[in-house]
């Protein structure tokens, strides 16, 4: 381990360091610094889809019209989802593959590093373009960020902006998600194997596969909506011959699979954090990995679960009912193997650790309201109401938003080599936690009760959870902000100095290099040492 | 050490080249391939109740034993200034049978207008059964200002058609073509006026 961090010292001086200025980020190649870019990036989206969340919370208080027009509430209920999957949650994931695999495997870098820089720079231009439409005649696309037609089809000046925005954002998954896999095929340290890899890294594996399979199928869902406005292709419009209900099942055969895009570098990030505060090996590595690739490969065949209300034969309902009960299986391995790691652990309670237990309780909720909604005959009752809202933000917020959370926490001191304010961030988590619970548990509630989702206005009935939950989003909305303040905090060095390990021996190679993580590190490929293998 | 990272590099290349093309497979799976086969299954399983586009060819082989009651729905798309109607609510029928029905519609527009309707059958397991030999849905319909015109349906319903189905709504939705070849003004000029 030790020669390692001084074979990394001694070649150094081979290197330049950063360039200064902003060259140093526009011409960017360094896998931490374009790290870096995605997770600010993915911070500021972060922000601006949570500000947009508000609005429509502040909207929902109190049943009536009060702030905004029905139509820009569309608007903010489709650009909420836009941002948050393709701004916020997946970029931070892609960021942290930036920063942590090549340093997980005893890489130098990223595989492709100018690829790496084009796949973050398109990524701002792709978010400028969609947020401007909400400055265009007709406004922001309002017909929901599934984007069906025919009601997408009425969008006014933006849907070209919208369209080709999703282009640009399938274009930057792809391409950083071929890097990634290049990088953890090729660029393994020798003695790495396939399964002594950490379960970040496989994650992540799958998770580009999966990328690299779907981001091209909503390419081709949205060119196909493009030439039916534009080109005279009657692809989804009846009158021509089409179907409108085609779209729903190329979209969705998109749309399932990206749901475990946004939770398998989840499930690392988990992985990866409950071993070091229990101090025990991950239990079961080995069943984790076989676990993910099975939920990887189920993901194909249940996309019909979002649709079940379009009528299809009883046959076509029971199997994708019962292949998504099936997904249950891997998913309880995952979670039961994370409890049986914490099975007589030595537990500490930071802050990375009580975001992970958190994810552990709730993306668990989450699951379950999931199965509940795979249930064919009782899904006609639940589908498109608030208790689907409940259910994909229980797995998306408290699930990947705290992992993403979790992980910051914990290779925080690695990147800036100071420790954040661990005060600060347990009041954090448990603001975070409180409020993200007010936010969303009436939300099940209310779609029991027959409130549907993406409306402005609502019968008087619902009231009272409406409010709860309203005061849970604002009160989500400013905890962040003390997030914010702890990560500037520790980026400006004001906590204790960090020692290479961190934590108290956490496995990995990650922890052999010095805090903070030097620019290059890993120019020659370290061994792994026993005390630092999984398996 | 350099020279086995650049051995490295070499197969990377390939690797990322066959990662590349995979994407651009998958974007021709789902944009020439989905849709081609999407069609064929529904037009298979009779999925989303599409039945036959052009005239079938069916044998004749009544069955005066079975009664099936048919029913019609009409509908406009959107607001598109038509009148459109089934001359009865519905009729009973004997599958091998064949029929004739009727259908009225009226131009309400000051201009001439073509449609097309589309037809749907459920429930879709009866779709594949029910068989069209004769439709004005097989082309589009011409009408001048003001002009209202009687359209013909003839069908028969297949005498294979499974036990449990006893009663089969078809429905029309007429739909207004001028949309579809110049639906992108249009529709953006709408949104516009209705903010």
């Amino acid at each position: 381990m030790s020669s390692a961090v001084t074979a990394a010292n001694e070649h150094d001086h081979d290197h330049h360091g950063p360039a200064k200025g902003l060259k140093r980020w526009l011409y960017a190649t360094n896998h931490k610094d374009i790290g870096t870019m995605y997770l600010v990036f993915s911070g500021l989206m972060f922000f601006t889809g949570g500000f947009m969340a508000l609005i429509i919370r502040s909207e929902l208080f109190t049943p009536g019209l009060q702030f905004v027009a029905p139509n820009f509430f569309n608007q903010m209920t489709t650009m909420h989802a836009l941002i948050m999957v393709f701004g916020a949650v997946m970029p931070a994931f892609v960021g942290l593959a930036n920063w942590m695999i090549p340093m997980m495997i005893g890489a130098p870098d990223m595989a492709l590093p100018r690829m790496n820089n084009w796949s973050f720079w398109i990524l701002p231009v792709a978010f400028s373009m969609l947020l401007a439409t909400l400055f265009m005649p007709g406004g922001a696309p309002a017909g929901g960020w599934t984007m069906y037609p025919p009601l997408v089809l009425q969008t006014g000046d933006a849907f070209p902006f919208l369209i080709f925005s999703v282009h640009l954002m399938g274009l930057s998954s792809i391409m950083g998600a071929i890097n990634v896999i290049v990088t953890i095929i090729n660029m393994r340290t020798p003695d790495m194997t396939l399964l002594k890899m950490p379960m970040f890294v496989w994650t992540w594996l799958i998770t580009a596969y999966l990328l690299i399979a779907v981001m091209p199928v909503l390419a081709g869902a949205v060119t196909m909506l493009l030439t039916d406005q534009f080109f005279g292709t009657s692809f989804f419009l009846a009158a021509g011959g089409g179907d409108p209900v085609m779209f729903q099942h190329i979209f969705w055969f998109f749309g399932h699979p990206e749901v475990y895009i946004m939770i398998l570098p989840a499930f690392g990030v988990v992985s990866e954090i409950i071993p070091t505060f229990a101090r025990k090996p991950l239990f079961g590595h080995d069943s984790m990995v076989y676990a993910a690739s099975s939920i990887a490969f189920l993901s194909f065949i249940v996309w019909a679960h979002h649709m079940f209300t379009v009528g299809m034969p009883l046959t076509g309902q029971l199997f994708f009912m019962f292949a998504t009960m099936l997904i249950a299986v891997p998913t309880g391995v995952k979670v039961f193997n994370w409890t049986a790691t914490m099975w007589k652990g030595a537990m500490t309670f930071e802050t990375p650790m009580l975001f992970s237990l958190a994810f552990l309780f709730l993306f668990t909720i989450g699951g379950f309201s999931g199965l509940m909604l795979a249930v064919v005959s009782s899904d006609i009752q639940y589908h498109d109401s608030y208790f689907v809202v409940a259910h994909f933000h229980y797995v998306l917020v408290p699930g990947s938003i705290f992992a993403i959370m979790a992980a910051v926490y914990y290779w925080l001191p690695k990147w800036t080599g100071h420790m954040y304010n661990e005060k600060l961030g347990q009041v954090h988590f448990w603001l975070s936690t409180i409020f993200v619970n007010v936010t969303f548990f009436p939300m099940h509630f209310l779609g029991l009760a027959g409130m549907p989702r993406r409306i402005p206005d609502y019968s008087t009935q619902f009231t009272d959870f409406n409010s709860i939950a309203s005061i849970g989003a604002i009160g989500f909305g400013l905890s962040q902000l003390l997030f914010v303040y702890v990560v500037i905090q520790c980026v400006r060095k004001q906590g204790a100095k960090a020692s290479s390990e961190v934590w108290e021996h956490p496995k990995g190679l990650e922890w052999t290099v010095p805090s903070p993580a030097p620019y290059h590190t890993f120019n020659d490929p370290p061994k792994v040492a026993a005390e630092v293998a999984f398996s | 050490m350099k020279t086995e990272i650049q051995g490295k590099n070499s197969s990377g290349r390939s690797l990322s080249w066959k990662l590349a093309i995979m994407a651009v497979g998958m974007f021709a799976f789902g944009f020439l391939v989905l849709p081609p086969l999407y069609d064929v299954f529904c037009e298979v399983t009779g999925l989303g109740g599409k039945t036959n586009s052009s005239a079938a060819e069916v044998e004749i082989e009544a069955d005066e034993s079975r009664q099936i009651r048919l029913e019609f729905v009409t509908t406009v798309n959107e607001y598109a200034p038509w009148e459109f109607r089934a001359k009865t609510d519905g009729i009973t029928v004997n599958p091998g049978v064949l029929y004739d029905a009727t259908f009225v519609a009226k131009n309400l527009a000051a201009k001439s207008k073509i449609a097309q309707a589309v037809p749907s059958v459920a429930p879709q397991q009866a779709a594949r059964y029910f068989k069209k030999l004769e439709c004005f849905c097989f082309t589009t319909q011409e009408f001048a200002p003001g002009e209202e015109k009687q359209m013909p349906v003839r069908f028969i319903v297949d005498s294979d058609l499974p036990d449990y189905i006893d009663t089969i709504t078809l429905s029309y939705t007429f739909f207004d073509t001028e949309r579809l070849s110049d639906n992108s003004s249009e529709l953006s000029h709408n949104t516009h006026s209705t903010q």
